[in-house]
């Protein structure tokens, strides 16, 4: 038997390791284009001590390492491009602690979101976190990891801006903590010690999130959706300014798609409400609709469509259905919300280039500080010729968001090369020092953000 | 294009000057209502084209059965007095604009129903009520080939109704139905008063939801079971377009041994349920549909009612989540009469949400 497989299964047990082709081949591809590339192993722990075991073991044989959530990132972040071991951490599921009064959950890196949801909804009804609008199965620190934004995003930033601390096991298989908790404290801040954030964002090259301290935030009894309608691209940033400067709003999205036809050419700007009473809400929509946005309804520009209390997530996986097929991949680029007219007409140029109906989102971040700003681009997974043309318009957008003056959201490998090209020479310089520092041997999760 | 058949004689002769004068969002006297609807009729500007919440209720208010309502949104459109802001006109243009291929045409050669552009509630065309009926417009996807269009009075686009409406027409003619159940009482109101008055042609027999579902009872008769609760209806603004199959939800209320209260906002005073008026160009819009959506929600409270019966999906989504709210049930006159013959009960109802 293959001494990897072997060692690998006296860590987590045979139930929870594989190499067997058909479980192989299940981990070499995600969602998105990226192309497939298979592990030689699949490894499942469920204890911090297990992942200790196996980083260990990947360090001393020298083969990568590559950390895998829920796999959703559709940017193939998570495909293991030079083989090794992908290590599913589903199991590690365990809420194990939420603190009502300081708003906090303190979860293991396996825990979904629709976990977590369906939890505090049982438990903590008055408390809520950002929820990114991704599948159920997404989890919380993926999210995180990526620089994720969810529903209240809005008033609160990105998911990574809500880390109040974090356990982390590097690859020297050191475990470290970051925040209140190292020491020895309850997980509620993560600062005012030293900065040593040297894991979000990094795509697990520097090492595996194993706990996590998020912030949680008041849920309202009432939450709801109400959209407004305008078909001048360049009106968007002036009204994104006017309704975040109300710091009413939870969530603010700017959709235009070509399917259906009734978003065709139109800008459906959706904003979620919440509040404790009737009172509240009437209060807060009128100072929305009509206070701020009532002008434009006057001059035509705009058009209150109305109010519904649910909230309807981003759908951008509807896009995945327009083409037959179901596949679907987009380029986020983290952009100043004043380009929004250009992002929009360039990404129908795109889109139109390589026959794919097009598709727009964008959710604003943080007070308007800046959006994430999606291109999707539909694809037929049984098509290769569809898939290509997806993977250009995809390869073009991630030049787009360069030349807008935007950052590249979650990139995939082509991504993560424009940017480091890009970079600063002495702040790659650094980013070379500290990855080569944490992980000499480069086994974590290699291909991703190679600086040497 | 086909013409609207409108007598100006009519408005002349008429002493009432109903259209205008009952109508609940203008306030006009007689004098100036008469004035005013020779204006239009004449086809000069008048300011009850910019007021018209296009309720379409004028046009059950004449007594001469003079098409008022259509007059107003042909006039309204010809000065281009759209009541809905510039994109939201252009959404509603886009949104029946069908976009994932042709159809899929199967002979029926027998009884069709037609759920228009609510496929979505197909899983609602369920039990004895709809035996031996063939659904047409059961695919999301390709439904909008069977939407009647009538929507676009509440925006002032007439001409699109006469450009698209034969299409659809000529889509439902091909299943080869024997006569076509209308879901909605706009569909109906399509195929008879609208293609009526504008002289298109309809080659099938279309039949009212709520005639259709009064035959089915007295057929299933013997499986009703009372239902003893006091109920409210929602009166849908195309329900004006055909007042004389609004007769029949009393009827079916008898048959079902569903009680209705006496409400101050029903029949020919009932209130729009405000979806169309909250986003019109004019000022405090949106308030003004808050309002009357309070009025007529207070009033069916005040009532007594258990369950607000509905015709409209779209009234039913905009005023249903408010009366849960007040733990008045809302619920599909299908629904409660599938309800009454025992194939399904309140709790489903409830439970479905």
């Amino acid at each position: 038997m293959d001494s990897i497989y072997k060692a690998l299964c006296d860590i987590v047990g045979h139930e929870y390791c594989s190499n067997l082709p058909e479980e192989i081949y299940i981990y070499s591809f995600d969602l998105g284009t990226a192309e497939p590339k298979k592990p030689d192993y699949v490894v499942s722990p469920r204890k911090v001590e297990e992942i200790q075991k196996i980083v260990l073991l990947a360090r001393d044989k020298n083969i990568p390492i590559v950390p895998l959530g829920g796999g959703l990132s559709l940017a193939g972040l998570a495909v293991p491009q030079k083989g090794g071991i992908v290590m599913d951490l589903k199991r590690m599921d365990s809420i194990l602690e939420v603190n009502e009064r300081a708003r906090y959950a303190l979860i293991e890196c396996g825990v979904s979101q629709g976990q977590l949801i369906s939890y505090l909804k049982k438990h903590h009804p008055s408390l809520t976190h950002s929820e990114p609008g991704a599948p159920p199965a997404a989890t919380i620190a993926g999210n995180i990891m990526i620089h994720g934004q969810g529903d209240l995003a809005h008033p609160y930033g990105f998911s990574s801006d809500m880390v109040l601390g974090l356990e982390v096991v590097l690859p020297s298989g050191d475990v470290i903590r970051i925040g209140s908790c190292a020491l020895g404290a309850g997980w509620f801040t993560i600062h005012p010690l030293p900065d040593i954030g040297l894991f979000l964002g990094w795509s697990g090259t520097t090492g595996i999130i194993t706990k996590l301290s998020i912030k949680l935030f008041p849920a309202k009894k009432i939450r709801g959706t109400g959209t407004f309608v305008v078909e001048d691209e360049e009106l968007i940033p002036e009204i994104i300014y006017k309704i975040t400067h109300t710091q009413i709003p939870e969530d603010i999205i700017v959709y235009s798609r070509a399917i259906p036809p009734f978003a065709k050419g139109l800008h459906h700007i959706t904003v979620n409400v919440a509040a404790d009473s009737e009172k509240e809400l009437e209060f807060k929509q009128e100072l929305i609709w009509d206070d701020t946005l009532g002008e434009y309804i006057k001059n035509d520009l705009g058009g209150y469509l109305g109010f519904t209390k649910d909230i309807e997530r981003p759908q951008i996986s509807k896009t995945s259905d327009y083409k037959k097929g179901g596949g679907f991949e987009y380029v986020g680029g983290i952009m100043p919300i004043h380009t929004y007219p250009q992002c929009y007409r360039r990404g129908r140029e795109i889109s139109e280039k390589h026959d794919i109906p097009y598709t727009v989102t964008a959710r604003i971040i943080g007070l308007a500080h800046s959006m994430m700003f999606a291109w999707t681009y539909a694809f037929n997974r049984a098509d290769q010729e569809t898939i290509k043309k997806a993977r250009e318009a995809l390869h073009e957008t991630d030049d787009l968001v360069i030349e807008l003056g935007g950052v590249i959201w979650k990139p995939g490998i082509y991504g993560q090369r424009l940017i480091m090209d890009r970079l600063h020479r002495e702040t790659k310089e650094l980013m070379k020092k500290i990855k080569t520092l944490i992980d000499p041997l480069g086994i974590m999760n290699p291909g991703n953000w190679e600086l040497l | 294009m086909h013409g609207l058949k409108f007598n100006q004689d009519l408005c002349c002769r008429c002493n009432t000057q109903a259209c205008l004068t009952e109508c609940k969002f203008i306030d006009i006297d007689n004098v100036t209502a008469q004035k005013e609807i020779l204006k239009i009729a004449r086809g000069e500007n008048s300011f009850v084209l910019h007021e018209c919440v296009t309720c379409y209720a004028c046009e059950e208010y004449c007594p001469y059965n003079n098409h008022p309502f259509y007059l107003i949104v042909e006039r309204q459109e010809a000065f281009g007095i759209t009541p809905q802001p510039a994109p939201l006109v252009k959404r509603a243009i886009n949104l029946s604009i069908p976009f994932r291929g042709e159809p899929e045409i199967k002979e029926i050669n027998g009884p069709v129903i037609n759920l228009g552009a609510f496929s979505q509630l197909k899983n609602k065309i369920k039990g004895r009520l709809f035996d031996g009926l063939s659904i047409i417009s059961s695919d999301e996807r390709k439904m909008f080939h069977y939407f009647c269009q009538l929507m676009y009075l509440h925006y002032g686009k007439i001409s699109l109704i006469k450009e698209r409406l034969p299409n659809v027409i000529s889509t439902i003619a091909k299943h080869k139905p024997t006569e076509v159940i209308c879901f909605h009482d706009e569909c109906f109101g399509a195929y008879t008063s609208f293609c009526n008055a504008f002289g298109i042609s309809v080659p099938f027999r279309p039949v009212h939801l709520f005639e259709y579902l009064f035959n089915r009872l007295l057929k299933l008769r013997d499986l009703i079971k009372p239902l003893n609760i006091k109920v409210a209806y929602q009166r849908p603004c195309s329900s004006r377009l055909c007042p004389d199959k609004h007769l029949y939800v009393n009827r079916i209320f008898e048959l079902i041994g569903a009680m209705p209260v006496k409400r101050q906002f029903s029949d020919k005073n009932a209130l729009c349920c405000g979806l169309t008026i909250q986003g019109q160009k004019k000022e405090g819009s949106r308030k003004k549909a808050l309002e009357i959506q309070r009025k007529n929600i207070e009033d069916i409270e005040i009532s007594g009612a258990e369950v607000c019966v509905f015709n409209c999906p779209a009234c039913f989504d905009t005023l249903g989540i408010k009366l849960k709210e007040r733990n008045i049930t809302p619920i599909l006159m299908s629904d409660l009469c599938r309800i009454s013959i025992g194939e399904i009960s309140f709790n489903d109802i409830k439970m479905s949400g």
